[in-house]
């Protein structure tokens, strides 16, 4: 017996020493927990997330946020927004100043700047690049000791051994030149890229839709053409190259709003040595295209590009001078965002996206320290955020202890819910009808929906117009005057008696359809199904029935939305628009009746079309900011709110968390190259990880001993049904 | 055995055919060619010209089926089924929608999934035997009763809990491992621990049922009451004799399995963020990429007959009184 003693004396006394060096060796060093290789820990690097890979990297084609997130790090557009500076302002980024315009008239004749619209037939942008500008180190620009391209004509051996960008041993560089400006605005009309914007500019932009046509003649149709397009053999009347860094574009009559897509992607220089390295057969094969390696002269370079997991910038080593803003809102210098001013430009050494598609492991990342930012999702929004007596966002102390800080910006988009103004009940100009519209639009209580589906993430729209635009206007002068009235400093939506009185108008009194006697049966086509979205629907149903009306939801998959939409099947729908760029025309151009999605497949979803609207959208269109273009946007504004085609929803509001060793954020929403101006504090971030990432091991020591015991009773039971057999 | 391998590859092609077929019907059905366009275009800006310019490039212009304006073949060769479907039969995967390389993707995806998927089963299945033994062993006891009724309640709980639940107390409590992400060569295995853990836990109910079920058949046999008969201890019994002759129905059921192994699992991948194929697949339904939707599907379709047939020739390697050349 007591050998036996012994003997499991020895095996926990042994149990006991292992689980003591296990976790001695893992108290060592770094938190297990820390899902970062040691070289990432090292560097100054910035650490985010992406959920979804980005479609295309390639700036001719790239358009959305995600995309943007990363391409706008690595090309640069000759003008930027300034990243303090609020209203959005412009300012020059590859350009050495802002591009030098003239207007043309019949026959060349240059004109004055004040000239009348119609006169103008042309409009030319002089744009002068800086001459420092140098691409980021890439084996498309390698040359051997002839000066040939070293990679432009690999062998099929050579090639073979290709596997990542990585593989080639050799780079270069070279400037940024004009000719590179007018080449990549010829990439918009190359027959493989798909630009977004192609057909767009090739309406501004003189001999840019013919050059489109031209390719689609002679590329599209040549079964023998080369791999590679040459796009610098196309001559293109509107592109002028005047030097090495000098290029004219010649846009159609007056466009003002050209400014600001000279400040997008699309607009970034690109060189033809990639694209000629590029188009190598096989590069293909193994996903290496310009679409997926962009290049450029920005501050950060692509050196890692796995969309399956992980996506890597790191400095570029050729990267101009560039400091960070000395000039912001007033409250900028008291927030500690004007620290930096003057320094060299990037802070960061690398930025790393990681994959991430779940919130839960995302939140808690950020939490341990692992993600330096954070949005806020519906599900954290809690445990993150809670409003003060006066209705302002706050942190709660748990996040307060882990000194966060939190930022809010009202978006420039806006969420609404449209007629289709082509619909026999709900649509068409007539006094009756739009009683109707602004009866509902009273009996929708957007406040209501903020507060109860938004978490007060927004505010609701007095017009298609968000704040921060031209044209918006805060106070009494900005409400919509069909729907609030201006009480005690703040508006005040209407009582739904309006909403009811409005109903007597149009036809429909308590809301009864005097055709049958019945209530008005009105439909809502939206893709909300789930069983998460049922809350949502009822609410809508009530806020119909608040007058009368019955809403009928009618759930459709997302492709039967959209042809539903494009068909002009619809009656009422959900829908949203954020800006390209901050200018009124960005959004009031959803109104315009060329626009009608339906009968032009345009971006009027309501297909709104009035005479009144279209004449002086036309008008505002071409005008320069000043007290003209706010009047005339104001008419607009009084049309819109009157024929109601669109119950002005919410702007929603957008809040994100940093840790406290993140410095200079602002949040920016026009601007997308801003992380070049963030820094971080490693060590504050080290120490910090290590405090909210002590490994608990007690659970460890507590299941091993539990196991023990487990162990040691299940042998008892074996021994004793052992001896009982025995018997 | 040669000829018995060579029909059953054979009668593969027209199972391959009709999945095929099925697939293409079933996405189609739920897609237009417009819908994928204009998924992939974008939401802004996007013009008909534009929809039709991008389905005339990746051949989605045709009809599905059958071009009644064509001629003799060419009336069915001039379709998207053919054109999309061929360069499958000799795994040409070709281009995603949005213009990658699916057999690129797939190679360099199949990795991170089988890192998950081969621990997780065989490590379940060290677990599910080792416990479904214990209960034989304690069979018609309240252990047994109690263990069983543990069984139905671990059943019982979704795979998505036991995902929540592990990324909560290893991950966000205890803090022992990265809660998410995969890292390279021998750094993988950080972020490998949790998914494997509860890849193997989470099929800990239905294992240990599978196989003591299988036990309790062979328990009942007559060479087992021999051995008993003989006074080998229950121990030996059990895990000399009774495992062994269970290891067929066992193999069988692990061989089918394998080949699969290589399309990961989705729920998994999605939640610990693996870059592996379960991910792949789910991403591309998202984004209407029938390139990719279809590309997996024909693959799982081909390791599935290749799992069949390597569990026939299983079943002829453990049990030689079967013979596949008959």
């Amino acid at each position: 017996m007591s050998v036996m003693r012994q003997s499991h004396r020895c095996v926990l006394g042994r149990f006991l020493a292992l689980s003591g060096l296990v976790l001695g060796l893992l108290g060592c060093g770094d938190p297990p927990n820390n899902p970062y290789s040691k070289v990432d820990r090292d560097a100054k690097t910035l650490y985010t997330s992406f959920e979804e890979r980005p479609k295309h990297l390639d700036p001719a084609r790239a358009y959305s946020a995600n995309e943007y997130e990363i391409i706008a790090q690595v090309v640069e557009p000759p003008l930027q927004y300034a990243y303090l500076k609020r209203p959005y302002a412009l300012e020059p980024l590859a350009a050495a100043e802002f591009p030098k315009i003239t207007f043309l008239g019949a026959h060349g004749k240059i004109l004055p700047a004040g000239a009348p619209d119609a006169e103008i037939v042309e409009s030319v942008y002089e744009i002068r690049l800086r001459p420092d500008f140098r691409y980021a180190p890439h084996p498309a620009f390698a040359k051997d000791a002839s000066g040939a391209f070293r990679y432009h004509a690999l062998t099929p051996a050579a090639l073979s051994r290709i596997r990542t960008l990585a593989d080639f041993h050799e780079t270069g560089t070279r400037e940024v030149t004009a000719e590179d400006l007018a080449y990549q605005i010829k990439r918009l009309m190359h027959p493989e890229i798909h630009s977004p914007i192609a057909e767009l500019m090739g309406e501004q932009i003189i001999g840019l839709k013919d050059l489109g046509e031209r390719l689609k003649t002679e590329w599209d149709h040549d079964p023998d053409r080369p791999q590679w397009l040459d796009l610098r053999r196309y001559p293109v009347t509107g592109l002028e190259i005047i030097d090495a860094t000098t290029l004219r574009i010649h846009v159609h009559g007056k466009y003002p709003q050209f400014r600001f897509w000279l400040a997008m992607p699309f607009f970034a220089p690109s060189p033809w040595e990639a694209d000629a390295f590029f188009a190598q057969a096989r590069f293909k094969a193994i996903n290496i295209t310009p679409d997926w390696y962009p290049i450029g002269s920005g501050p950060y370079q692509l050196i890692e590009n796995n969309p399956n997991r992980r996506m890597t910038l790191a400095r570029n080593p050729y990267f101009h001078e560039a400091t960070y803003p000395s000039e912001g809102e007033p409250e900028d210098e008291e927030k500690g965002l004007l620290l930096d001013q003057g320094k060299r430009l990037p802070f960061i050494d690398r930025i790393v996206f990681v994959l991430e598609k779940e919130t839960i492991p995302y939140w808690t990342k950020f939490l341990q320290g692992y993600y330096d930012a954070s949005g806020l999702a519906s599900d954290n929004f809690d445990q993150a955020v809670q409003f003060s007596s006066i209705g302002s966002a706050q942190l709660t102390p748990e996040m307060e202890e882990k000194k966060l800080h939190l930022e809010t910006a009202i978006t420039a988009s806006i969420h609404y819910l449209g007629f289709n103004m082509l619909d026999p009940v709900v649509g068409g100009l007539t006094p009756a009808k739009a009683a109707l519209r602004q009866a509902i639009s009273l009996a929708i209580d957007e406040e209501e929906f903020i507060a109860i589906f938004m978490n007060g993430r927004g505010m609701a729209a007095q017009g298609p117009i968000p704040p921060g635009i031209f044209g918006y206007e805060e106070g009494e002068k900005g409400i919509n005057p069909v729907v609030y009235d201006w009480r005690d400093g703040h508006p005040e939506r209407k009582s739904i008696e309006a909403a009811k009185a409005r109903l007597v108008e149009a036809g429909y009194p308590g809301g009864v359809d005097p055709s049958t006697g019945k209530p008005l049966v009105l439909h809502l086509d939206t893709t909300l199904g789930g069983a998460d979205d049922k809350p949502l629907l009822n609410w809508y149903r009530k806020q119909f029935q608040k007058i009368g009306i019955e809403l009928v939801v009618r759930n459709t998959d997302y492709n039967q939305f959209q042809q539903k939409m494009a068909h002009g099947n619809a009656q009422l729908f959900r829908w949203g628009w954020n800006a390209d760029y901050p200018d009124p025309e960005n959004f009031l151009f959803l109104l315009y009746g060329e626009n009608s999605k339906a009968l032009h497949g345009g971006e009027n979803a309501a297909n709104y079309q009035s005479p009144d609207f279209d004449r002086l959208f036309l008008k505002m269109r071409n005008m320069d900011d000043g007290p003209e273009r706010l009047a005339v946007i104001q008419k607009l504004l009084d049309q819109v709110r009157r024929d109601a085609p669109w119950v002005f929803g919410i702007h929603p509001k957008s809040f994100s968390l940093h840790h406290d060793w993140y410095h200079n954020y602002k949040p920016n929403l026009m601007a997308n190259n801003g992380l070049k101006y963030l820094r971080i504090d490693p060590d504050e971030r080290a120490q910090l990880r290590a405090v909210w990432n002590r490994p608990l091991y007690l659970p460890a020591l507590v299941g091993g001993v539990l196991l023990f015991i487990v162990g040691w009773c299940m042998r008892r039971l074996v021994l004793k049904r052992r001896e009982a057999q025995g018997r | 055995m040669m000829g018995y391998l060579l029909r059953r590859v054979l009668y593969g092609f027209p199972l391959l055919l009709g999945i095929n077929i099925l697939t293409f019907i079933l996405f189609f059905v739920v897609n237009t060619p417009d819908d994928m366009a204009r998924m992939h275009l974008g939401q802004k800006h996007v013009t008909a010209e534009g929809i039709a310019k991008w389905k005339h490039e990746r051949g989605y212009d045709l009809p599905l089926f059958y071009a009644e304006k064509e001629t003799g073949l060419r009336c069915l060769t001039e379709t998207i089924f053919v054109r999309k479907s061929l360069g499958l039969f000799v795994f040409d995967f070709g281009q995603s929608d949005a213009g990658r390389n699916i057999g690129a993707d797939i190679r360099e995806r199949m990795w991170p999934s089988l890192a998950i998927a081969v621990p997780s089963l065989f490590l379940g299945l060290v677990i599910d035997i080792g416990l479904a033994l214990g209960l034989v062993f304690f069979r018609l006891s309240r252990l047994e009763y109690a263990g069983l009724a543990l069984c139905v309640a671990l059943m019982s709980i979704s795979t998505l809990f036991y995902i929540i639940a592990g990324q909560y107390l290893l991950g966000r409590w205890f803090q022992w491992v990265p809660i998410s992400g995969f890292g390279e060569g021998l750094d993988a295995f950080r972020f490998v621990v949790l998914p494997v853990l509860i890849g193997a836990v989470s099929g800990v109910g239905s294992g240990v049922r599978w196989y003591r079920t299988l036990f309790i058949e062979e328990i009942e046999r007559d060479y087992v009451r021999t051995a008993r008969a003989k006074g080998l201890s229950e121990a030996r019994v059990l895990f000399r004799h009774v495992l062994r002759n269970a290891m067929i129905p066992i193999l069988t059921g692990v061989v089918v399995l394998l080949p699969l192994l290589f399309t990961g699992s989705l729920l998994t991948e999605s939640f610990f963020a693996i870059p592996g194929l379960g991910s792949y697949t789910i991403d591309a339904i998202s984004q209407q990429d029938f390139a990719i939707v279809r590309a997996m599907v024909f693959l799982g379709a081909c390791l599935y007959i290749v799992g069949l047939l390597l569990t026939d020739l299983s079943y002829a390697w453990v049990d030689p009184r079967i013979r596949l050349d008959d």
